[in-house]
């Protein structure tokens, strides 16, 4: 579990999710002590906010690619699908 | 020969003879075999310029030169053709044994070994059934290559940041593709735009696959986690371009991982095997590439929710079994009741022994008072007055008994002294002891003695009898009772002196 990741940002949205569930149903346990769980509480909050930023941070954005000579990809221009 | 020659000259059996020779009539120079070689060559290519065979390929070899030699066969007959290196470049195909093709071109002659053989321009598949069995072969090739092993395959990932995806930029799939990513999550897309069909679009998918993987991260161009290849339905033939070999082989190596999603459900290409992941249709890969945005915020909506519910939840918990603690807990005044109540016994007891005590000491008090009652002491008193009035004491009474005793007394005093045994000693009489200080009253007694003491008023004196002073004692010894009174003095002396 990323459980001992410090960075969350570093976190893909599917572990930080799934490290969210972990923080709730540990919470929803009741078995943790009350000063841990109020630090479990915290970094459900930051996961949860993660989680979110991400779903926020969703925006379709349609490129093509402009292959260079040798064929290789060299950069991306819009692209209109109904074309 | 049992046939009679076709040009028989009568009388001439030479012909068969030892050496060739010109006939008579005959111009004809015999030919060389370049010549009917050459001969050959020319009527059969004026004859076959341009055939189509259908036949069963079998030994199919591709030289190092880039032409590719093979058999056309069918159950009776073989004609072995080659197809040179710009036409076997361009064949859509990879020719194998056992493929029924049909092969236009012409047959020639090779005179180098005598044999014929049909220089193939351009080779086709002979007919649908033969394209699917040329495709079983490629794929059971490579499959034991271990192209399809499910080992291979690896997982999509969850929530893809940008995702590639390889098809026509033109037509319904990559609309469909992009209308479901909208609706489920829209995300960033980058198209590579390619032939999906005919000449040139097995090379240009592979092409893109091999593009996208070899995108770095963190470059201008933003590397896909996820590769879609994608081509609507259509025939066999249509799709066959995601059959090559060179796409199959650009999709199994691929570093991102893909979801192949070529024609309809029912059509399966070499390429949806190699891909990690085959989607039915390009929709349906669209739905496999993203979950919904929606389903995600709901799920989080309903973590947070869950885990707001929670936080409160070790504070009631807390609360609850502190108040269950605390309601447990004696309430103050009743753990000193017990106390309470003992002090408030004893002062009682106290309170009410004093009392007890001093009614019983008046009860004493008073039984005894009866007793010492005034007239009681008075009687007493007035009775002992009486007894001492009566008593009549009166100083004759002790005085003439007192005269009469001492007359007595003088009279007892008298003779006492009368009866003194050493007063007799005042007029010379003397007292004769032994040694034990017996007294010895006869001289019989006296002679046995070894030793006398004689009583004298002023002193003893120790005195030997005659019979005994025979044998003259040196000098008289001390008798030993003086001797041991002085050594007693003596000792009293130390003992004074240890005390003084």
């Amino acid at each position: 579990m990323a459980e001992g990741t410090s960075d969350i940002s570093q976190i893909s949205f599917e572990d930080a999710l799934r490290a969210l569930e972990d923080v709730v149903r540990k919470l929803e346990g009741g078995e943790v002590p009350l000063d841990e769980s109020i630090d479990l509480y915290e970094r459900g909050e930051k996961l949860r906010l993660h989680c979110q930023a991400r779903l926020d941070a969703a925006q379709a954005r349609i490129e093509k690619i402009v292959a260079g000579p040798d064929g290789k990809p060299r950069e991306t221009q819009p692209f209109d699908a109904a074309s | 020969m049992p046939q009679p020659p076709l040009f028989e000259s009568k009388g001439e059996p030479e012909q068969s003879g030892l050496v060739a020779r010109s006939r008579r009539g005959d111009n004809a120079e015999p030919l060389t075999i370049t010549q009917i070689s050459a001969s050959l060559k020319r009527t059969v290519e004026d004859r076959f310029g341009h055939v189509r065979l259908r036949g069963e390929l079998s030994g199919v070899k591709r030289a190092a030169s880039g032409h590719l030699y093979c058999a056309l066969k069918d159950d009776k007959a073989v004609i072995d053709g080659v197809m040179w290196k710009g036409a076997a470049g361009a064949l859509p195909f990879v020719p194998e044994d056992g493929i029924e093709v049909v092969a236009t071109g012409k047959v020639t002659t090779y005179a180098g070994r005598s044999k014929y053989q049909i220089v193939i321009d351009s080779m086709e598949i002979a007919g649908e059934g033969a394209l699917l069995a040329l495709l079983e072969k490629t794929r059971l090739r490579l499959e034991a290559e271990g192209l399809f092993d499910p080992a291979r395959k690896r997982a999509l990932p969850f929530l893809p940041q940008t995702i590639g995806v390889v098809t026509s930029p033109t037509g319904a799939v990559i609309r469909d593709i992009l209308h479901r990513l909208a609706d489920r999550f829209p995300s960033h897309v980058i198209v590579w735009p390619v032939l999906v069909q005919g000449q040139g679009a097995a090379e240009q998918v592979a092409n893109a696959v091999r593009g996208f993987s070899s995108i770095e991260r963190g470059g201008k161009v933003p590397r896909p986690d996820l590769v879609i290849v994608a081509r609507g339905g259509g025939s066999v033939e249509d799709l066959w371009g995601f059959n090559d070999e060179m796409v199959v082989r650009a999709i199994a190596e691929s570093t991102i991982p893909i979801i192949s999603a070529v024609g309809h459900e029912t059509d399966t290409t070499l390429c949806d095997y190699a891909a990690d992941r085959r989607a039915p249709t390009p929709t349906a890969a669209a739905e496999i590439a993203v979950p919904v945005r929606s389903e995600l915020q709901a799920a989080i909506d309903d973590l947070a929710h869950r885990k707001k519910r929670c936080a409160s939840r070790p504070v009631t918990l807390g609360r609850e079994r502190l108040e269950a603690r605390a309601g447990r807990l004696p309430r103050p005044e009743s753990l000193l009741q017990a106390q309470t109540q003992r002090l408030d016994e004893m002062a009682e007891r106290l309170k009410r022994g004093l009392k007890d005590r001093a009614v019983q000491a008046r009860e004493r008090l008073q039984g005894d008072s009866a007793k010492l009652s005034g007239p009681l002491l008075r009687a007493r008193w007035t009775s002992a007055r009486d007894r001492l009035a009566a008593a009549r004491l009166v100083p004759t009474l002790p005085q003439r008994r007192l005269a009469g005793d001492r007359q007595r007394f003088d009279a007892l005093a008298r003779l006492y002294a009368s009866l003194d045994p050493e007063a007799p000693l005042q007029r010379g009489f003397v007292l004769v002891k032994d040694a034990d200080g017996r007294l010895v009253r006869s001289r019989t007694v006296g002679a046995t003695q070894p030793l006398l003491e004689v009583k004298f008023a002023d002193g003893t004196l120790a005195v030997v009898p005659q019979a005994h002073a025979d044998p003259p004692q040196p000098s008289a010894p001390l008798p030993p009772s003086r001797k041991a009174k002085r050594a007693k003095s003596a000792s009293a002396a130390a003992q004074d002196d240890l005390f003084g």
